[in-house]
């Protein structure tokens, strides 16, 4: 019926259909709204939306506590660089491929599979302390019993910690997911080369700094680039366990918080589209600083 | 030509699936105006899967619901995921008004129900959810202001009557701290949000009488001292910066909070009258619940004073199609259902029998008040002060201030009292 040549080409553009249908109608016409929103007064209900030019946004920069939020993110990106560090020594580790190595790798990545609301819902409970219905919470409990009880502080209570212990969460969670792109990367680079270097009697450092460093050069890059861009998106792990109260409150929390709790949807999407605008201005900077050039290992 | 017939049968089963699953159901035929089945929105999770679905909705459809069957549907966030849904036309038959719902706005969502002034010879509480002299909304059941006291664990502390000032309530509690160790002699529920909110809204009336409300709407200051709103958030802050609440706040447990006063860990928790009920079911010892007067004696009488007010309004969705069996629907639930006798509270049916909260007030001849309606016109006014001074009402407020009072935050009360006027005042000049 088609002529073969016009099937191939028409194809293609018929599987892109549907996704392209679901993004534009799921995530396109969405934030083209929130544009419109960020303009006006909307409080989510009122069938009237006034249009009050860049009032939000006058407000948004004079106003000091949602700058506040942002400066949590900072907690979740230092502990993005430990996640990252970790994921690489552990992924080079683990690129040796000694027995078993299969089982730790399981082990590792499992916690990047989990649901991250059930993940932080168990958390809630771990960092629950000696309370009035029950015995201490987990991590209590396991502190007392290998001799570590004097590190023993309220978790979520004590407000200097709870970032801290938040953050800790998040690279629990998520290392699993760095782990699994080094150790991608490091098998992807060509045997040869370290062969040829222990032949010129290179030992494993220096492999992993000449050899292993530039070859995921690019992971890398990519691996910081998420780690800023998810730092100042942190929602679920504050918001499951501790409701983002008690100072551990981030950019989003503050603005669904202002969106659906408070009702104020305009200026909420007038947030969303500067943290929108934030985190593509980060994006630039840093695909200028990583210019992703060819890296020639040989 | 068999993969196009495949694929051509594939696709339409999957069309079909999709619009069964979007909701696409030919109309349900009905005499007007009455459905075979109604949805009723509630949040009150807890009782939903029992006592109305299995007691009050069976009683409607073989009663006056003409074999009309009820829906229940119950959210554990039912002010945020219920005003998501009033965006759409889809927000059940019957359902409770979100708090955030300025009376002005009632109009646009909900049908009228009738006259303020005749309405108002058949239930209490009608101005609270009216607009210009329509009702939209009729309250479920009735609070009264006041606390909830384990009994036993006061009087275990020498306690016998109840403290009459701000300074006395501090000084019970330091005397149940001081004398019982192991129990907690306030606990906040921080960790839920909407509780200690109570804080801030259950002492309106109290020293500034019953016109507080349309006072409030003009003040440009209200949480200074000797105000209502002050004497509140005050109160809390001192019982907090005395270390009389629990240890940590982050980690309270409302349903399991119900348990402890029942059993005396905890000796009192602030929340209104409706709570009663549910704490004295909570244990074996429902004997020891009690409740007592919010700690501000009226100036001019010298006598202890509570404020009713009306619980969560039901009101009727504008778009459903079907009204009369929503109306009969919430007939039932006001007048024949028993739901207000049995929370215990002040009953909104006029005719209908009070719930039993109330022994210990009427020993201490405890005055019944209520707050003075908005004049004509000004019905919205106090909540549009609220909305326009971004001060929250989701319980983050309370939290900052019990964060501040346990050094968990920096700052000062003097400071969150200077905060909190200022953006009042901004909320006070946008009106206008």
């Amino acid at each position: 019926m088609f002529k073969e040549k016009n099937k191939r080409k028409v194809i293609p553009w018929l599987y892109l259909v549907l996704p392209i249908g679901l993004l534009g109608l799921l995530i396109y016409l969405p934030v083209i709204n929130m544009f419109r929103y960020s303009v006006t007064n909307w409080d989510g209900i009122d069938p009237v939306r006034k249009f009050i030019g860049l009032r939000n946004y006058d407000q948004i920069f004079h106003n000091p506590d949602i700058w506040h939020s942002l400066f949590n993110s900072v907690y979740y990106f230092g502990a993005s660089i430990v996640q990252i560090g970790l994921a690489l020594f552990l992924a080079t580790v683990l690129s040796y491929g000694f027995r078993g190595f299969n089982v730790f790798k399981g082990f590792l990545v499992y916690p990047f599979l989990l649901n991250s609301v059930a993940v932080a819902l168990v958390f809630r409970y771990l960092f629950q302390g000696p309370g009035i219905t029950s015995s201490a919470g987990g991590l209590d409990w396991l502190l007392q019993h290998i001799g570590l009880g004097h590190f023993i502080t309220q978790w979520t209570g004590n407000s200097s910690v709870i970032n801290y212990s938040l953050a800790g969460v998040s690279v629990w969670r998520y290392m699993g997911f760095n782990l699994i792109l080094f150790l991608g990367s490091i098998q992807s680079i060509n045997p040869e080369l370290f062969e040829a270097a222990q032949l010129d009697r290179a030992n494993r450092w220096h492999q992993f700094r000449y050899i292993i460093l530039p070859g995921i050069r690019r992971i890398t890059a990519l691996s910081l680039i998420l780690a800023v861009s998810g730092s100042i998106a942190v929602f679920e792990i504050p918001f499951i366990v501790a409701g983002g109260a008690n100072g551990s409150s981030t950019f989003v929390i503050e603005t669904q918080r202002i969106a659906f709790n408070e009702g104020r949807v305009g200026y909420a999407s007038a947030l969303a589209v500067v943290l929108l605008g934030i985190v593509l201005l980060v994006t630039f900077v840093q695909r200028t600083i990583f210019k992703d050039e060819q890296v020639d290992l040989v | 030509m068999r993969n196009r017939l495949v694929a051509g049968v594939a696709s339409s089963v999957l069309v079909a699936s999709f619009l069964t699953v979007v909701g696409y159901t030919p109309a349900q035929a009905a005499p007007a105006g009455w459905c075979k089945q109604i949805t009723v929105l509630t949040n009150r999770t807890d009782i939903a899967p029992t006592t109305f679905t299995k007691v009050y909705g069976p009683q409607f459809t073989a009663g006056p619901g003409k074999g009309t069957k009820v829906k229940f549907e119950a959210f554990t966030n039912y002010n945020q995921d219920v005003l998501t849904m009033m965006n759409t036309k889809n927000y059940g038959d019957v359902l409770g008004i979100p708090n955030s719902v300025t009376p002005a706005q009632f109009p646009k969502f909900f049908s009228p129900l009738g006259k303020s002034s005749d309405l108002s010879k058949i239930y209490r509480f009608i101005n609270e959810g009216s607009y210009n002299g329509t009702v939209y909304g009729l309250a479920q059941t009735g609070n009264a202001g006041g606390y909830d006291v384990n009994l036993k664990d006061w009087k275990a502390a020498g306690i016998t009557t109840p403290p009459a000032t701000p300074a006395e309530f501090i000084a019970d509690l330091q005397k149940i701290k001081a004398a019982e160790p192991n129990v907690i002699p306030l606990y906040t529920n921080y960790a839920t949000g909407w509780a200690p909110t109570a804080w801030t809204n259950s002492f309106a009336g109290y020293a500034e009488g019953p016109d507080a409300n349309n006072i409030q709407a003009k003040d440009k200051a209200p949480w200074t001292a000797g105000k209502d709103s002050y004497i509140g958030d005050d109160l809390l802050y001192q019982a907090v910066a005395n270390k009389l609440t629990e240890a940590d706040p982050t980690t309270t447990d409302w349903e399991g909070s119900k348990a402890l006063i029942n059993k005396g860990t905890i000796a009192t928790m602030f929340l209104g009258s409706w709570s009663v009920s549910q704490f004295q079911g909570a244990g074996p010892n429902p004997q020891d619940i009690g409740f007592y007067p919010i700690p501000v004696k009226d100036p001019k009488t010298g006598k202890f004073q509570t404020y009713i007010s009306g619980d969560v309004k039901q009101a009727i969705n504008k778009n459903s199609k079907c009204q009369a069996s929503a109306q009969a629907w919430l007939k039932f639930f006001e007048q024949d259902s028993g739901y207000a006798y049995s929370q215990g509270g002040i009953n909104p049916y006029i005719k209908g029998p009070n719930g039993e909260s109330y022994t210990i007030f009427d020993k201490l001849g405890v005055e019944y008040k209520s707050l003075n309606p908005a004049p004509a016109g000004h019905d919205s006014d106090l909540a549009n002060v609220q909305k326009a001074s971004g001060i929250p009402t989701d319980g983050s407020l309370e939290q900052s201030i019990i964060d501040t009072a346990r050094g968990a935050k920096a700052g000062t009360e003097a400071a969150i009292f200077a905060d909190l006027n200022n953006k009042w005042a901004q909320g006070v000049a946008s009106l206008g």
